[in-house]
């Protein structure tokens, strides 16, 4: 169990400066998730906290305490890497027990019984005298899992771990993350994702990054309802948030008007906004039907159930109005 | 019921078409093959052959193809004398070839031996991030892109007992009280051909090995780090199993080699008993001595050597040609 609070901390990579500042705290226990586009820095500040690079400038904290020159073997870490980065020519068994042979004091039995019971809480002990050449990718990063979980870490970190997946798997490994975080309650976790549907269903807060800052942070639902900036506002929620920008946003008196896909209704004719329909899509539970507008990309209205429009179609629709974000020119929101 | 009767026409016709496109592979894999089977054969299959058989004749360069079967006579023939000994004559009791085998074994398990040490080391360094790398990556090559003959030459200059840089150097620094014959002298020739093949061929193993550090993946050292694992320990625990098959292939490859080594000693120390391989003495009795039979029959017995060193180290260290599957 450690805090972690990350002071003013940058990053630079010769000239290039990649993480411009960030201050952070990630409380006891807590399951926070990074997430951004690529190349926001979310896998650099990640590699920072682990240790595996160094901190340009600023100062890093764990449970109060300066680490930024610790050895990351001395940070109470443990890492689960997007390519599993498993010992190839140890058996599972091995590649978990590899980190506590080399631990003083720690006896044969008690090694076995450690990675036992991370193989069981894992559901890979039958795997155990395999090599990872002969599991699956999803049995590889159970074991790249159970690693982790043996060393009994205090900060438990994830970098994009469900990324060479198939998709199928991705769901079933999230929930098993999420059961371990239940699990081990007292291990801080921090998940770097560029998927803000692993950020929203995992993360106890989200840290959204853009360009090596941090663009908010806060619990999944105050991101969805309360995003501080037309980028968070764009990048939380599936499908994105619609931007209107103005006739229709000046008369509220805001640059951009913001409105989510399932916030949208369609009213009888004469009444709200009119759109064609260029595009549907039924996924059964939900469909989306895509509206030209006259905005930069078609606006996304999402309706329950399966729908009937057709391209060409004439659609009104209206926003529920308590439902509605304005931002300013700057991207900002306005109350 | 209608999978079933339909399930026998279809597992009869899958085979038929899997062997037509078979038969197909086959034909054009043999096709491909052919021209390089021919060269072998011309180029390898029949001199071998032809000094095979020259070894059990009494060939001579001017008179090879008058050449009369002697059996085993030149590996073992044997004489009673009147005095009632038995006299073994023949190359498997020749003092001089055993000399040579036991100077070829032990220049190739030196040389190989500091070659693969040294090799590692380079590769360990050239495969680290650093500026400048690509620069040093290319001029380590350079002592193995030199021809055998024109470093050989060289460093016979370096050790020259009257005019080598070696021997000056030695002798401004004190470290020599006089001058040293490197090459000439028994106790320092064999030592002196081991520095220069050791200079010569370190490159070539340090870019095979190289080659097989370059696809262990970098994420797993960063996993041994926050495994709190000590780099040298990540080195014999890590680098070395997964950098084995690249680094067997690399030392059988030099082996190979080493056994037959030839122009080095032939250049550096010509006619000395301390240095002289299998090689250099069947070259000798085939062309300088005019013994054809017997220099092939020296020949023979070096193929047969080398090519069991070739299958035991095959069979002990589990070599995998094919890079290893990981």
């Amino acid at each position: 169990m450690a805090s972690i609070e990350l002071r003013n901390i940058r990053k630079s990579f010769g000239a290039v400066e990649v993480i411009k500042g960030v201050d952070l705290e990630v409380r006891k226990g807590e399951f926070m998730v990074f997430v951004g586009p690529s190349g926001c820095g979310k896998s650099t500040l990640l590699r920072l906290i682990s240790g595996l690079e160094d901190i340009t400038s600023g100062e890093m904290l764990f449970d109060g305490k300066l680490v930024n020159a610790l050895a990351p073997s001395k940070r109470g870490i443990a890492m689960v890497f997007q390519s599993y980065a498993l010992y190839p020519h140890m058996t599972v068994y091995e590649n978990m027990a590899f980190g506590l042979t080399l631990e003083k004091g720690k006896g044969k039995e008690e090694i076995r019984q450690r990675v036992e019971r991370a193989a069981d809480m894992l559901q890979i002990r039958q795997y155990l005298d395999r090599l990872p050449k002969q599991l699956s990718g999803g049995q590889r990063q159970r074991v790249a899992i159970g690693r982790a979980i043996t060393r009994d870490p205090k900060v438990f970190l994830f970098d994009e771990p469900l990324s060479n997946l198939d998709a199928a798997l991705r769901v079933a490994t999230r929930i098993e993350i999420a059961k371990l975080h239940e699990e081990m309650n007292n291990v801080t976790m921090i998940y770097v994702t560029h998927d803000q549907v692993e950020a929203m269903t995992l993360a106890d807060r989200i840290c959204v990054l853009r360009d090596g800052l941090v663009e908010q942070v806060g619990t999944p639902m105050e991101l969805y309802e309360h995003p501080n900036s037309v980028f968070v506002a764009g990048f939380i929620g599936s499908p994105k948030m619609n931007f209107i920008s103005g006739d229709k946003a000046s008369a509220l008196g805001a640059h951009t008007l913001g409105i989510r896909g399932e916030h949208i209704n369609i009213v009888p004719e004469g009444s709200g906004w009119s759109g064609k329909v260029i595009h549907t899509e039924n996924l059964g539970a939900d469909s989306y039907v895509y509206l030209e507008m006259g905005t930069e990309e078609p606006v996304v209205v999402r309706l329950d159930g399966a729908n009937e429009y057709k391209s060409g179609d004439v659609v009104h629709i209206a926003p529920m109005q308590d439902k509605i974000h304005l931002f300013d020119a700057a991207g900002k929101p306005m109350h | 019921m209608a999978t079933e009767t339909m399930a026998p026409p279809v597992a009869a016709a899958g085979p038929r078409i899997k062997s037509e496109l078979m038969q197909q592979r086959v034909r054009a894999a043999r096709w491909f093959l052919l021209p390089m089977l021919i060269a072998l054969a011309v180029v390898a299959g029949w001199p071998l052959l032809r000094s095979i058989y020259f070894s059990f004749t009494d060939a001579s360069l001017n008179n090879l193809y008058g050449a009369e079967w002697v059996g085993f006579g030149n590996y073992l023939r044997w004489s009673v004398l009147e005095s009632g000994t038995v006299r073994y004559r023949g190359l498997l009791v020749d003092a001089n070839w055993w000399n040579a085998v036991w100077n070829t074994v032990r220049f190739a398990f030196w040389s190989v031996l500091w070659e693969t040490v040294l090799g590692m080391i380079v590769a360990l360094v050239l495969n680290a991030e650093f500026k400048g790398r690509g620069i040093v990556r290319a001029a380590i090559l350079i002592p193995w892109a030199i021809p055998t003959i024109v470093s050989a030459r060289m460093w016979s200059w370096m050790l020259n007992d009257q005019f080598g840089i070696l021997n000056d150097l030695g002798m401004r620094l004190g470290l020599l009280s006089q001058k040293v014959a490197w090459t000439a002298t028994a106790e320092t020739a064999m030592t002196a051909v081991l520095v220069v093949d050791i200079w010569k061929t370190t490159p070539f193993m340090a870019l095979l090995i190289l080659a097989g550090l370059q696809m262990i993946p970098k994420d797993i050292y960063e996993a041994a780090e926050i495994d709190g694992v000590h780099p040298i320990k990540q080195f014999f625990k890590i680098t070395l199993p997964l950098v084995r098959p690249a680094l067997m292939v690399a030392i059988i490859f030099r082996v190979l080699d080493a056994l037959r080594i030839f122009d080095l000693i032939y250049v550096l120390t010509p006619n000395s008993a301390a240095t002289k391989t299998m090689s250099v003495l069947a070259r000798e009795n085939l062309f300088d001595f005019d013994n054809f039979a017997y220099g092939s029959a020296q020949a023979t017995l070096l193929f047969l050597i080398i090519a069991i060193f070739t299958i035991v180290y095959i069979w002990l260290g589990k070599v995998n040609f094919d890079g290893g599957s990981r």
